[in-house]
Order: C-alpha cells, then sequence, then structure tokens
C-alpha cells in the first residue's frame, strides 16, 4: 500500500475536511473569529464539489438556511464561535424539536459577550447542551488533536444523520488554530452515515411516527411526501397539538432517541488508566496538555492516567465511573471556572476526590500547570 | 339543493390543495382576509401547472404565518421571522423547487427586517407573500412596523408615536425584482399578481392588504370585515393612475397592481455558473 500524504493542517481547515469527507455540501455561516477559517475553507471547497456555500446576514439566518438545506436533502453545517452560538441557539433548539440533523461548529472564545475574541476558552461547554429554552438532549463531540477533528467532524455528522439530531462540533480558539501534520483518511476508510429514507407509500408515511428506536425516516423536500415540519409541539403527523396525551410522548422521543443509545454516542481515550491511581479528565486543547503531564510523570514513578471525554454530552457518566473506579483521585482541568466538574463529581463514588484545576485568564493550561496540581494532590 | 351544493364544491379548485388530515376550520377569525389570500394563492399555483410535490412553502409565526399546515404541498413553518432564511437554505440547496414564503408584517418587518431585506438583495427565487394587516394578530392586537403613526393598537393605547414602513418601498430599494401591492378586496388582480410572481425568475414580493377586523379594526373604529373591505376598495388607486398624482392626492391612499419589474440575474443561476467555472477548472 502506498505511504500517505502527510499533510501541514490548521485546526479550522481540518473541520472543513472532515465535514466534506462525511458528505456536506451545504454551508450558511457569518464571520466570526475564532472560526472564520472553516467559512473561507467552505467557499473554497464547496464549489468544486458542486456543493453550495452562502456566507448570510447573521447567525439566526445562517442556521435557518442550514435547516432549510438539511430538509431539502443536503448534509449541512455552520461554524461559529460564542457570540454567534448565541444567536444561534433560537434555530437549534428549531432543528431538535424538527429533528433536522444539522451540524454546528463552536470554535470557543472566551465570553461572556463578546469576550475575547482572539483567546482560548472552554466556557461554552454548558451551552452546547442547554443553549435553547425547553428539553431536549444534545450530542455534542470534543476533538483535542487536528487529526481528530476531521475524525470527530465526521462523527458530527454521523451521529446528526442517525440520531436526526444538531450535532455540536466544540473546539476552541488553539484548536483551530493550531497546525499539524497529518495523513487525511482516504475515501472508504471511515463509515459514513447517511440518514434513513422511508420505504412506506406517502400516504403511510409518518413524518414524526414514534418508532422502535425512536428515530423516524426522513425524506428530502420533493420526493413526494408533503407534510408539515414545525417547530410547535406537534403529533406523529406533524400537526401541531396541545394533546397531553400528545406532548408527553414527543419530548420522551427526543431525550430517548438520544439517552436509550449513549453507547452508540459516548467516546472517550484512556491513556495510562489501567493502574492510575490518579486520573486527569479533560477535553480539547487542555487533553493535550493532560497527555504530555501524564507521559512526563510517568517517568518519575506516578501513577497517573489521562482520560479525554470525545463526546460530552450527553455526559459519558457510566464510563467515566468505570474506568475512574480504581483511582483515588481526579483532576478536572478545564478552561472555564468549572462546567464538568460537577458532573464528574456526580459520576463518582464519594470516595475518590475530585480535584478542579480551572484556568479562565485567556490563556491555555499548560503541562507544567497540570504537574504542579498533580504533586498539590499527591 | 345540498346535491347542488356539493356538485359546486367538487368544482371547486381549492378544495384540490388543502391538505388531506388536517382538521379545519383554521385559526384565523370569521372574515379574515387571510382566507381570501389562501384562495388567491390556491388559485394562482394551479395556473402555474406545478406539482404539489415541487413546492415548498415557508412561514414564521403570527395569523399568516399558519397558512402552510393547511395546504397539500411541503410545509416548513419556523421560527419567528425567519421563514426567508429558511427557505433561502430550501432554495439555494434545491433550486429546482419552487419556494414559496407566507408571511405577516410583524414577522417579515420587526424580528424578520433583516432576513428581509437581504432576501431582496440577493435577489433569490422566492416568492414572498407578505399579508399586512397593520397589527400583531395572534398576540392580541399590537402595534407592528406597518400600524399607521397615530392609529391604536393595545401598546399604543393613546396615540402610536412610531412612523410605519413601506413594505414594498423597503423590497425595491433592496433589491427586490418583482414588487407589488393589492388587497383582499381584489381577488382577482392579487391572483394575476401572485401568479406573475411565481413565474417571475427572481426574488418577488406580494405585498396584500388584508383585514384585522378583530384588532386593528375595533381598536380604531373601521367596523366589521365587509365595511374594511369596502374601505380598502375605496381608497385603492391602480399605480397607472397614481402616477399622475400628487403627494398630497395619495396620501391615505393604497397604490395596487405591478409597482416594479426588473430583468436581472437570480442568486442561484449566478452561483451555479460559478460552480461550474470552478469545476472546468477557470
Amino acid at each position: 500500500m502506498a505511504k500517505k500524504e502527510r499533510v501541514l493542517v490548521l485546526g479550522n481547515q481540518a473541520c472543513v475536511e472532515g465535514a466534506i469527507y462525511a458528505g456536506m455540501r451545504f454551508y450558511a455561516g457569518y464571520p466570526i473569529t475564532p472560526s472564520t477559517e472553516v467559512a473561507e475553507g467552505c467557499a473554497r471547497e464547496l464549489p468544486k464539489i458542486g456543493g453550495r456555500f452562502i456566507q448570510m446576514e447573521d447567525e439566526i439566518g445562517s442556521i435557518a438556511a442550514v435547516i432549510g438545506a438539511s430538509v431539502a436533502g443536503l448534509k449541512s453545517m455552520t461554524a461559529t464561535s460564542g457570540p454567534g452560538y448565541s444567536l444561534m441557539v433560537e434555530n437549534i433548539g428549531y432543528a431538535y424539536m424538527t429533528e433536522t440533523p444539522c451540524v454546528i461548529v463552536n470554535v470557543q472564545r472566551g465570553g461572556p459577550s463578546t469576550g475575547l475574541p482572539t483567546k482560548v476558552s472552554q466556557s461554552d461547554t454548558m451551552q452546547a447542551q442547554w443553549g435553547p429554552h425547553g428539553d431536549y438532549t444534545a450530542i455534542t463531540v470534543a476533538p483535542s488533536t487536528i487529526l481528530e477533528t476531521v475524525t470527530e467532524t465526521i462523527r458530527a455528522f454521523n451521529l446528526a444523520e442517525r440520531f436526526r439530531t444538531p450535532v455540536t462540533v466544540l473546539l476552541d480558539e488553539v484548536m483551530g488554530h493550531s497546525r499539524q501534520i497529518i495523513s487525511l483518511p482516504e475515501p472508504g476508510e471511515i463509515e459514513i452515515f447517511n440518514r434513513v429514507k422511508p420505504t412506506v407509500s406517502p400516504e403511510e408515511y409518518l413524518p414524526f411516527e414514534i418508532t422502535e428506536n425512536y428515530v423516524t425516516p426522513m425524506p428530502a423536500y420533493g420526493e413526494g411526501y408533503r407534510y408539515v415540519i414545525t417547530g410547535l409541539t406537534h403529533d406523529q403527523k406533524g400537526f401541531t397539538t396541545n394533546k397531553p396525551e400528545e406532548i408527553a410522548p414527543k419530548l420522551h422521543k427526543l431525550r430517548h432517541k438520544i439517552i436509550d443509545y449513549k453507547d452508540e454516542i459516548t467516546k472517550l481515550r484512556a491513556e495510562m488508566m489501567d493502574d492510575a491511581e490518579i486520573a486527569f479528565i479533560s477535553y480539547g486543547s487542555v487533553s493535550r496538555a493532560a497527555l504530555q503531564a501524564t507521559d512526563i510523570a510517568r517517568k518519575v514513578g506516578v501513577k497517573v492516567g489521562c482520560l479525554q471525554l470525545q463526546t460530552i454530552w450527553p455526559f459519558p457518566d457510566k464510563e467515566i465511573a468505570e474506568i475512574c473506579g480504581g483511582c483515588r483521585k481526579v483532576i478536572v482541568g478545564e478552561l472555564n471556572m468549572g462546567q464538568i466538574v460537577n458532573y464528574v463529581r456526580s459520576a463518582l463514588p464519594g470516595d475518590i476526590e475530585v480535584v478542579p484545576l480551572q484556568r479562565y485568564d485567556g490563556e491555555i493550561l499548560t503541562p507544567m500547570q497540570l504537574i504542579e496540581k498533580l504533586e498539590e494532590v499527591l | 339543493m345540498a346535491t347542488a351544493v356539493k356538485e359546486k364544491q367538487k368544482s371547486n379548485v381549492v378544495l384540490d390543495y388543502l391538505r388531506p388530515g388536517k382538521a379545519m376550520p383554521t385559526v384565523w377569525c370569521a372574515g379574515c382576509g387571510h382566507g381570501i389570500v389562501m384562495n388567491g394563492i390556491i388559485r394562482a399555483i394551479d395556473k402555474t401547472g406545478l406539482s404539489k410535490d415541487e413546492i415548498v412553502m415557508a412561514s414564521g409565526i403570527g395569523c399568516s404565518s399558519r397558512m402552510p399546515i393547511y395546504l397539500d404541498f411541503n410545509a416548513l413553518h419556523t421560527t419567528h421571522g425567519r421563514s426567508l432564511a429558511f427557505a433561502t437554505g430550501v432554495k439555494f440547496a434545491r433550486p429546482e423547487l419552487k419556494v414559496m414564503v407566507v408571511t405577516g408584517d410583524g414577522d417579515a418587518l420587526a424580528i424578520g427586517g433583516n432576513h428581509f431585506i437581504h432576501a431582496c438583495r440577493r435577489n433569490i427565487d422566492i416568492t414572498c407573500i407578505l399579508l399586512n394587516n397593520y397589527i400583531y394578530g395572534m398576540t392580541g392586537g399590537q402595534g407592528s412596523p406597518t400600524t399607521p403613526s397615530q392609529a391604536f393598537s393595545t401598546t399604543t393605547p393613546y396615540d402610536n408615536a412610531e412612523k410605519h414602513f413601506e413594505p414594498t418601498k423597503l423590497a425595491i430599494a433592496a433589491g427586490a425584482s418583482y414588487v407589488a401591492r393589492t388587497t383582499v378586496y381584489h381577488a382577482p388582480q392579487m391572483e394575476k399578481l401572485i401568479l406573475n410572481g411565481l413565474l417571475h425568475r427572481g426574488f418577488s414580493l406580494i405585498e396584500v392588504i388584508s383585514n384585522c377586523h378583530t384588532y386593528f379594526g375595533r381598536l380604531n373604529r373601521q367596523g366589521d370585515a365587509v365595511k374594511m373591505i369596502n374601505d380598502f376598495k375605496e381608497r385603492s388607486v391602480p399605480i397607472a393612475r397614481a402616477k399622475s398624482m400628487s403627494a398630497e392626492e395619495l396620501e391615505g391612499k393604497i397604490v395596487t397592481g405591478l409597482l416594479h419589474k426588473k430583468e436581472t440575474t437570480e442568486f442561484c443561476d449566478v452561483y451555479q455558473s460559478v460552480v461550474d467555472r470552478v469545476q472546468k477548472g477557470m
């Protein structure tokens, strides 16, 4: 087999490569630092493969166009940063309610408000789950390397199509603006999932049917299945409803189509965890520092391991408890004031001490800071 | 007698386009002008010869925005003000579909104002029917961007200090290539203007003045539906005649007809030519 070509890729460009590999053919977005290279990459690459790029008038319009393109049959994506994500949450909620597959990339910067446009942060982690109002269960993935940015973006599309739901890819300024030499996946190397289409006749088709696995086959506009898509709570036919016996099953569907299939969604990377007494738990760019800190500490005989959450939502509580069950202590490193640390706390038995390590000054957590914290708790 | 009524209903083209399984009546009050507009839209669509599968009808939030739910097309009932942005995504993804937007004065011009002007600017091939009844009906009669100065609403209980938008002027200035206005009194004209809007390649806006006697009419002592629609008739001036009238003479009048038409390139067509060029390596 010929040796794979090695290329130097920017994080935001890696996201574009992953999306196109996954079959993304529609991008709508609005410029915002530090995500803009995703839009620029799509503007450049999509016409070459017959795809479509549009710069909308704002982020609200961007996610609206993305949802419109998805119901018309194209795999669609947008990318933004915190302030733009805040504008998008209205229609991300619409995508949850209408069960429309799409991918939203959030290259995080410091907040709240316009915050720190050029500085790194992980302070939108909670927003990725709880952005829109109402009850629903979110899926969020978070890569920590440039190659993972390719593969996790592909996974985000697969999950969106499999579960008919919006999926957020959480990057951050460091992830988006780092470069690494990687080999891109060859065609066919990674499996691609496409939404299931109905096999019944239009007369028999129920557009929001509560099926055995809760996911309803989804036709594209123009394929003969004319139905109503509405953000109002609807029955299985898609018609608006105020009936208690129809409202609860709809919300039950939105939640259980995700949490009952959590095993298909959860993905973690455990390094040197087998005999670890202390674990670093982290995600995104912090995981790179945590891995290096683990390497350094292991060289001097400290039994430490590194656990990276590639799926953040739904929160992998069961898996964290399994993997960290033998630890005395875990150190949760985040670039925020503590957004997952309490989820980790409630996932673990009370005799495992959970130690937060937080940085929220616009800078990264360095391997040395993680080692200092490790020395403190040894 | 009953048989004759049934026979007449059978021949009514409108019935062919109502969504099967959708319980009636509509949310609209008895006498609401929106039903007349729905009728006009159906009759126009029927004349285009397009199949129901080819038509996407998007809308936002408000009384008028309920329309796609009642009609047997691909319906996209979206969030408040955003329908044109959703419709842009549908049209750009699948340019072979005929995309329509049904919107109201609050939906299109207040919360959706930005999407409205940019859809006009792109000249994307969407037919937008704006049902202007000068008020927010669904929430119970609040002032909208088209509520005239000094008119009453539940949020302008003493006076309206604001000035109003003229949607057609806004659309023309923003770049829409087909702009027309009519009222629910002028049913045949409405059907013709909508049909020509559907046949036009580019962004078309058809503003239809509609009666909300329940709120606007009651709060401004304009009487019932019949009285309000009669008033539209009396205040209307065809564009040909309006051209020779002074600004003072046109005060309070509703200028009807095709106000603006321009042959120019359409967004999806231009983008496709870019794709073709890029793929040929030019």
